[in-house]
């Protein structure tokens, strides 16, 4: 159970899901699930024509993942977000189909860029991992009053001065950088499912931005490791349990959120009688 | 290298285009009838999402040995209920509720292609599943897929007023007595039908760009819900008509006789056509005022 395989992956995973914790937090507020499907997706065709022309991975993934960004806040000007998301989503795989038609990869491989390989993660992966994600974090800590403010209330934002189309922007780089981070690692699909369901869980459960964050990077670590454990002893891909568990925590949240309410209402009953 | 007349030469009598013509033709049209709605009414991404739910639903019937194209209808259907449930009104709300069940979704299709690949040992399953290819489908699929279609073309023409009501502004529907979450479960299931049955043969990509694609280029175009419909589905068709041409005819032009991918070059052709009006109705309009921006 605690080879250096698993040890890297523990850590490994403890770095994604801090990271996907808190720019999940941005993601829900701001309701953009969508781009946080396109862009990790859309980066996936990155890495197939990287390896058709003989770089790496992370600069292929990294790269389409700023594209597709610019591409959605480009189409964003005169369309709504979920069509400029689907619009971007539809061309980046479709060049996806076109390099995998070209190269000679093999289906898993492209099997492990969806669904991740965290069981396979390489020592001197772990580095690159945090330094990326220590990039993420600060570029949030930068922008995080303007950032939430023209989440929660763009219109306010707007009249101060803070331009809703540049902190759409630059939410979608955070995004990008978030998946050129997670995607070697955990897969395209599983960054997805921890960008929504942790965060989604932890604001049913608090308002408060600061703790919503931390509460969400929290279900997110225990979700991955749980996870990992459940994986390691089942022999059951990762990603199965990850989207499995994220589901269960957001329930979990709408639940605990319920019973509060439930429970307030029966307190200031007995209050009044 | 002469590029058309002989690169086109045995295009209508090779029957993998025929079959490729003949679906695509089926599925651009139901595509775009329930794409304008799900452009007018901000559900692109459930519309996106059906395809990779229903890939959960395709594997797992895979694995039992079912027709994938059972379980993509299944697996949708009930999602589409699931999303309803989870309900959360605003337009944001929906996005978080269809990204949940989504997620989930990604988690199963995880858990049942890996189980096909040490069962079946079919690991080409993630590939044809996401990336589809026109070339590859099954012929013996066309009644089901023609029976699917009527449906949904049924369920929209059943829910036409109501729905364009509700699409435009549901408060109004409201007040008339619409019954605004009928209406839109109604919806939700044939937007969940008509991306199965684009899914399953054409590939989640193509289904995508053909959902969204045609709709979003006309609506630049016209705002009359009906000649849009006409326009989406006429656009729809032709993208796909072309993008198979190229793909056919592009065999020939490579040196290796690799050609191009179909989803590629039928994505292709819709951007073409997206990015072109998109520009000329810039141009018709000229300059935006800031103005209009803010109301915007």
């Amino acid at each position: 159970m605690f080879q250096n395989f698993m040890i890297n992956a523990f850590e490994t995973a403890a770095i994604v899901a801090v990271v996907a914790g808190v720019v999940g937090f941005f993601t829900v507020l701001r309701g953009a699930a969508f781009p946080a499907h396109a862009i990790p997706n859309g980066a996936f065709a990155g890495a197939a024509g990287a390896s058709l022309i003989g770089v790496s991975t992370l600069v292929g993934l990294g790269v389409f993942a700023l594209v597709g960004a610019a591409i959605i806040t480009r189409l964003g000007r005169r369309e709504r977000t979920d069509v400029a998301a689907a619009l971007t989503l539809a061309l980046l795989l479709g060049l996806g189909d076109l390099f995998l038609s070209r190269s000679n990869e093999y289906a898993s491989e492209v099997f492990s860029l969806l669904f991740g390989e965290i069981l396979g993660v390489a020592s001197y992966e772990i580095l690159p991992t945090a330094v990326m994600g220590l990039v993420c974090i600060a570029v949030i800590a930068m922008l995080y009053r303007p950032l939430l403010l023209s989440s929660i209330a763009p219109d306010v934002a707007e009249a101060r001065g803070i331009s809703t189309r540049w902190m759409d922007f630059a939410f979608l780089v955070v995004l990008a950088l978030t998946t050129t981070m997670a995607v070697p690692v955990v897969g395209a699909f599983l960054i997805f499912s921890l960008l929504i369901g942790p965060p989604a869980a932890a604001l049913a459960i608090t308002d408060r931005p600061s703790r919503a964050m931390a509460l969400s990077s929290l279900i997110a670590l225990i979700t991955v490791w749980m996870a990992i454990v459940a994986s390691y002893s089942t022999d059951l891909p990762v990603g199965f349990f990850v989207g499995f568990f994220s589901g269960v925590s957001y329930a979990f949240g709408r639940w605990w959120a319920m019973w509060r309410k439930r429970s307030r209402r029966a307190q200031r009953s007995t209050q009044s009688a | 290298m002469d590029l058309w007349p002989h690169a086109l030469s045995g295009f209508f009598s090779n029957q993998p285009v025929r079959t490729a013509l003949a679906v695509s033709t089926i599925t651009a049209l139901v595509s775009a009838l329930v794409g304008v709605f799900a452009v007018i009414r901000g559900q692109s991404f459930a519309g996106h999402a059906f395809s990779g739910i229903g890939a959960a639903g395709g594997s797992g019937a895979v694995l039992v040995g079912l027709q994938p194209l059972i379980g993509f209808v299944s697996m949708n259907v009930a999602a589409a209920v699931v999303m309803e449930m989870i309900g959360l009104r605003r337009a944001r709300g929906r996005n978080l509720a269809t990204g949940i069940v989504l997620g989930v979704s990604l988690g199963l299709s995880a858990l049942f292609l890996s189980l096909d690949m040490t069962h079946t040992s079919r690991s080409g399953t993630t590939i044809s599943i996401l990336f589809g290819s026109l070339f590859t489908v099954d012929p013996s699929l066309i009644p089901a897929v023609a029976v699917i279609a009527l449906v949904v073309a049924g369920l929209i023409a059943a829910l036409y007023r109501p729905l364009l009501l509700t699409s435009v502004s549901s408060e109004l529907a409201f007040v008339r007595g619409v019954p605004v979450r009928l209406v839109g479960i109604g919806y939700l299931v044939a937007l969940a039908l008509a991306v199965s049955l684009a899914a399953v043969t054409i590939g989640a990509i193509l289904s995508t760009a053909l959902l969204v694609g045609p709709a979003a280029t006309v609506l630049h175009l016209t705002k009359r819900t009906g000649a849009a419909l006409a326009a989406a589905a006429a656009l729809g068709v032709a993208s796909c008509w072309i993008g198979i041409a190229i793909s056919y005819a592009s065999a020939s032009w490579s040196t290796d006789a690799r050609g191009w991918p179909v989803s590629f070059c039928i994505v292709a052709v819709v951007f073409v056509f997206y990015l072109s009006v998109s520009y000329l109705t810039r141009l018709r309009h000229g300059f935006v005022s800031p103005h209009q921006q803010l109301v915007k």
